[in-house]
């Protein structure tokens, strides 16, 4: 099953070779004299093809076994070669045939060969054999933007196809095409870091601003779309990602890109909080704002909440007070360790690779060099010849010539494949920026729940005082309010006895018209009425005083009660706050554990997808190697049996 | 020249670095330059090297002979023979500078020797040259003696110069010939040399362009070795990151890696001495048929200016003899002894012509030969080197496959 699989991508992949190798070979200008020598050495050879154009030189035709693919053709069957593994007669026939696709394809059939086969290639170890998607991203268009630039033609983009063919259910339908922008690109990945934080999503190409001012217009755009094609190629392969809302919205959806843009801190302020997609959550978002919290505070989004992080994130720096929450999954800390050591070795292989790529690369031009300087030297020798010894040193050279002409484009293909095998390792290495936004990701999510805890302890240390204070505060009242109701009680006392003193006096004043004719009972009975009025004077301007306090110490309460009930508000919410945080909290740990989740699944597909693709890669390498080092092995035994003459003596 | 003796005087040529030929009934005369020693200090010093000759001709002392010579020494004896063989192809010497980093590094010597050896070696199965009294001194001689020889011939040396000079003014002549459009300068205006000249001229062109090549493939070998072996490096750490079966894999890859950086290394020095060396050497000896040209140049304009002169002594001698002028007698001799030398000169010139014509037919089979017997090396070289790799990498393949079915 494994076998078969991977043979049939092996054949793909070979078959793909042609773009690599035209860029490969084209690309490297040869310079100007030795083009033009060979193309004078060529053109007299009586074949017309350039030397190092692969369907080449004919110097034998007859039995060259490049030129008739057929046989290789019948023999590409995956069952054929899957045998053929194990016990390999010769790699260099059964294995591939370079040559399948050379018939004079246009280039753009070349290039969705390509395409097709290269998405497949990422997207095989991803998906189970069930659903596929793939992604073309092709006809680049200049276009004006619409916007009111007073600069005519100042203001283009370019719009590129993007077609996708899929069997994916959750798709509805198999093929799409619609037009977007890099920007919109952009906002494609934003909306996916918000929301598949913890995924290792694969990083969006660069915007390369600097490039674009300075490379070629054409150039460009070819390099951002194969950089376009390749990174969505990418998201359809993930597993999750390729099923998400906004792949799908991205990908289908006609016209203008209904996925909310980029948001800066102004455009925030005025619309209110973005909408963002509620799948984030299963249950609905009842707490206040929680999208808030689960998102890093980046952009600008809320200034408050970065410094509070960015404080917090000093405080575990400096690892003064040690942060509530600390990372303390173990595993996942080793895992991590591993990785960091892992995306060394990845980048020094990567490295490593690359000049091995290029010395291979230039082995093979240089053969390719010598070859046709001994081609050219052929045709002067065939040319000149006088004497027999010149015939026969121009046939051997021609053979050397040939043979080194074959072999160069043999190390050019071979090396076509190596860059493609090994690409594998670039891939991962570019995957390890994606693994490490995840982990900043988590991290950002640990450093939320962190300040969210700290906030909160703070908030319920702040409720405690106030509680504590205002307790306090009660206590006073109770005894001002007991002064006040003592207070009211002298009064009470003191009215009862003016009261008793005015009941007094009037009785005095009856008994008075009673004992009017006695002197002396009048004068003593005057003197009692004035005691007696002077008693009830007392007592009124006495009431009247303390009626007054008691007034005063009202009011005073009741500012007092007013006070209390304020406080008690603020208490409630402070409260209220810690509850929301709280819940915010909540959140956010979910959100976390989610991530740490997310996290940890991903590390296992990659450690799962990296053995598989690791081993595929050497597995290509290796049956690279050994075929094309098979197939030069052979031509060069061939000169060398046919050049066997001129040391059977000696030897 | 007979196809078997050909094959013979290659054979002996080609084997001779190894081991010098067994005796047999046949004449023979074997050389090879051994043993390269460093001597002396700093910028006096240099490599000697020992030179052993077998031989059954009885011009020399004994069956074999070993003497200690330099590099100097192996000039002198070319430029001994160049002088004295007027029209033979003088088998080429290998550059004198190299670039003083690399003059005392080992492949070098090696290939100096390796050089040396064919050169001594071709004179030695020349025709003509083998009879040289030259290379009887350099091949027998003891070192002191051999050093005076040498100082002796500061006089050639100092020649040479002059020599330049004279080139120098022919050119310039040349030059203002054409601007003043005087009459052509005196050269050959035979057809089938002009086209041999030609072929002479842009063989070394293109000849030269295939060496870069060869050396630069040399050096491309290399490369690609290195970096084998870095990659090789970087892979094994890669694997070590993954511990299991995998990981032994990649341990694996990396050391095969390594062990064909190796083999890589070593086609590389093979190519540079079987190959890149002889295609050099190919060059060298298109030059030394250039340095032949330019004598027979000169030959054939000194008997062209002597005939000129000859004519108009003739024409002279007979004015005076018509004027029965007392001068006669005097201009007689003058005139027969500038016959003599015009007829010498002619011989001479007739000579080179008849020689080079000969040594044109020998070395087109001879380079024919030493091409092919090139090529061969280079082919065997690559089919073993890319067998090599095949194999290195087969040997994988089976841990490969053990190792992705164990994952599913």
């Amino acid at each position: 099953m494994m076998g078969f699989e991977n043979q049939g991508f092996e054949e793909a992949h070979l078959f793909s070779s042609r773009q690599e190798i035209q860029s490969l070979v084209l690309d490297e200008p040869l310079d100007g004299k030795s083009f033009s020598d060979y193309r004078s050495a060529m053109s007299s050879i009586s074949e017309a093809h350039h030397p190092l154009s692969p369907p080449i030189v004919g110097i034998e035709v007859d039995d060259d076994p490049l030129l008739s693919p057929s046989s290789y053709m019948d023999r590409r069957n995956p069952n054929v070669s899957e045998n053929s593994y194990l016990e390999p007669p010769s790699y260099a026939d059964v294995v591939f045939s370079p040559f399948g696709n050379e018939n004079g394809e246009a280039n753009g059939f070349e290039n969705s060969t390509h395409d097709s086969v290269k998405s497949e290639i990422i997207s095989r170890s991803a998906s189970s054999s069930s659903g596929y998607i793939k992604i073309a991203v092709s006809n680049p268009v200049k276009e004006q933007e619409i916007s009111n630039s007073l600069v005519p033609g100042g203001n283009t983009y370019v719009t590129y196809l993007i077609t996708t063919r899929t069997n994916i259910p959750e798709f509805g339908g198999s093929e799409y095409s619609v037009r977007r922008r890099f920007k919109d690109v952009v906002t494609l990945a934003d909306r996916l870091s918000e929301s598949y934080r913890g995924f290792f999503i694969p990083p969006r190409p660069d915007k390369n601003v600097v490039e674009s001012q300075v490379m070629h217009k054409q150039e460009f755009v070819e390099q951002r779309r194969v950089a376009l094609e390749k990174y969505l190629t990418r998201l359809a392969a993930h597993p999750v990602i390729k099923k998400s809302e906004e792949l799908k919205v991205f990908l289908q959806v006609q016209g203008k890109l209904p996925l909310p843009t980029t948001t800066d801190v102004a455009s925030r302020m005025l619309d209110g909080a973005v909408k963002l997609p509620k799948q984030l959550f299963g249950e609905p978002a009842t707490v206040v704002a929680p999208h808030e919290v689960v998102q890093p505070a980046k952009g600008g989004r809320d200034l408050l909440r970065i410094f509070k992080e960015l404080k917090q994130s000093v405080a575990n720096d400096w690892g003064g007070s040690k942060p509530p929450v600390v990372e303390e999954d173990k595993e996942f800390l080793e895992k991590k360790e591993k990785l960091q050591v892992f995306e060394q070795q990845l980048s020094n292989a990567s490295q490593q690779a690359e000049s091995l790529v290029k010395a291979q690369q230039d082995i093979g031009e240089t053969m390719g060099q010598l070859g046709l300087a001994f081609i050219k030297l052929t045709k002067f020798e065939t040319e000149e010849a006088m004497y027999n010894s010149q015939r026969i040193r121009a046939a051997d050279m021609k053979r050397v010539a040939t043979a080194a002409v074959k072999a160069s484009r043999f190390y050019r293909e071979s090396n076509a494949q190596t860059v493609k095998y090994l690409d594998t390792l670039h891939e991962y290495l570019g995957l390890m920026l994606a693994v490490h936004s995840a982990f900043s990701d988590r991290s950002s999510a640990l450093l939320t729940v962190q300040t969210l805890l700290s906030e909160l302890s703070s908030l319920q240390s702040r409720a405690e005082k106030l509680e504590v204070a205002s307790s306090k505060i009660f206590g006073g009242d109770r005894s001002r309010i007991r002064k006040i109701e003592e207070l009211k009680e002298t009064i009470r006392v003191t009215e009862d006895a003016k009261s008793c003193a005015v009941r007094e006096y009037e009785r005095i004043k009856d008994t008075l018209h009673e004992y009017l004719g006695l002197m002396l009972a009048v004068h003593s009975a005057f003197s009692d009425r004035s005691s007696a009025l002077l008693t009830v004077q007392t007592l009124l301007s006495e009431l009247s005083s303390l009626q007054s306090r008691a007034e005063k110490l009202e009011v005073a309460s009741s500012k007092i009660f007013g006070g209390d009930r304020s406080r008690i508000r603020k208490i409630e919410e402070l409260k209220e706050t810690i509850r929301v945080t709280e819940d915010a909290k909540s959140c956010a740990v979910r959100e976390y554990e989610r991530i740490k989740e997310n996290n940890r699944n991903e590390l296992e597909r990659l450690e799962r997808e990296r053995r598989h693709d690791f081993l595929s890669m050497l597995k290509g390498f290796v049956i690279n190697q050994v075929g094309y080092a098979e197939k030069i092995a052979n031509e060069w035994a061939n000169v060398a049996e046919e050049t066997s003459g001129y040391t059977k003596e000696s030897s | 020249m007979q196809l078997d003796s050909l094959l013979l005087q290659q054979t002996s040529l080609s084997g001779s670095s190894q081991s010098p030929r067994s005796p047999s009934t046949q004449p023979f005369l074997s050389v090879s330059v051994t043993d390269p020693a460093k001597l002396g200090n700093g910028v006096q010093s240099y490599i000697s090297y020992r030179v052993i000759t077998r031989t059954n001709l009885p011009e020399y002392q004994g069956p074999e002979k070993i003497v200690i010579r330099r590099y100097s020494d192996f000039i002198w004896l070319h430029d001994r023979l160049f002088e004295k063989y007027k029209g033979i192809f003088i088998p080429p010497l290998p550059e004198k500078n190299a670039v003083e980093k690399f003059r005392f590094s080992a492949e070098f010597i090696e290939m100096r020797r390796q050089a040396l050896d064919i050169f001594v070696n071709r004179i030695a199965l020349h025709p003509q040259l083998q009879q040289s009294e030259d290379l009887k001194t350099f091949l027998q001689v003891d070192e002191e003696t051999m050093e005076r020889a040498r100082s002796q011939e500061t006089g050639i040396f100092k020649k040479k110069p002059a020599d330049f000079m004279q080139i120098f003014k022919d050119v310039q002549s040349k030059v203002s010939d054409a601007v003043l459009g005087k009459e052509k300068p005196v050269e050959e205006s035979n057809p089938e040399y002009e086209k041999l000249k030609n072929y002479i001229f842009e063989l070394e062109e293109d000849l030269a362009e295939a060496q870069k090549h060869a050396f630069r493939l040399v050096k491309r070998h290399k490369e690609l070795g290195q970096s084998l072996s870095d990659f090789g490096k970087a892979i094994k750490l890669l694997g070590a990151c993954e511990g299991n079966s995998l990981g032994k894999a990649f341990s694996e890859l990396g050391s095969k890696s390594e062990m064909l950086s190796i083999k890589l290394q070593k086609e590389a020095h093979n190519l540079l001495m079987k190959f890149a060396e002889p295609l050099k050497d190919y060059v060298r000896a298109v030059q030394s048929i250039k340095a032949t040209m330019a004598e027979r140049a000169t030959a054939f304009k000194h008997q062209y200016e002597l005939a000129e002169t000859i004519k108009l002594k003739e024409i002279n001698l007979d004015k005076l003899m018509l004027i029965r002028s007392d001068k006669v007698g005097e201009a007689e001799i003058e005139y027969r002894e500038l016959k003599v030398e015009g007829e010498e000169a002619t011989k001479k010139y007739e000579m080179i012509v008849q020689l080079m014509n000969e040594e044109i037919v020998r070395f087109q089979e001879q380079k024919t030969w030493d091409v092919g017997v090139a090529f061969h090396e280079l082919a065997k070289g690559q089919a073993q080197l890319a067998n090599e790799i095949a194999d290195a990498w087969r040997s994988l393949l089976p841990k490969l496959e053990a190792c992705s079915s164990a994952q599913t």
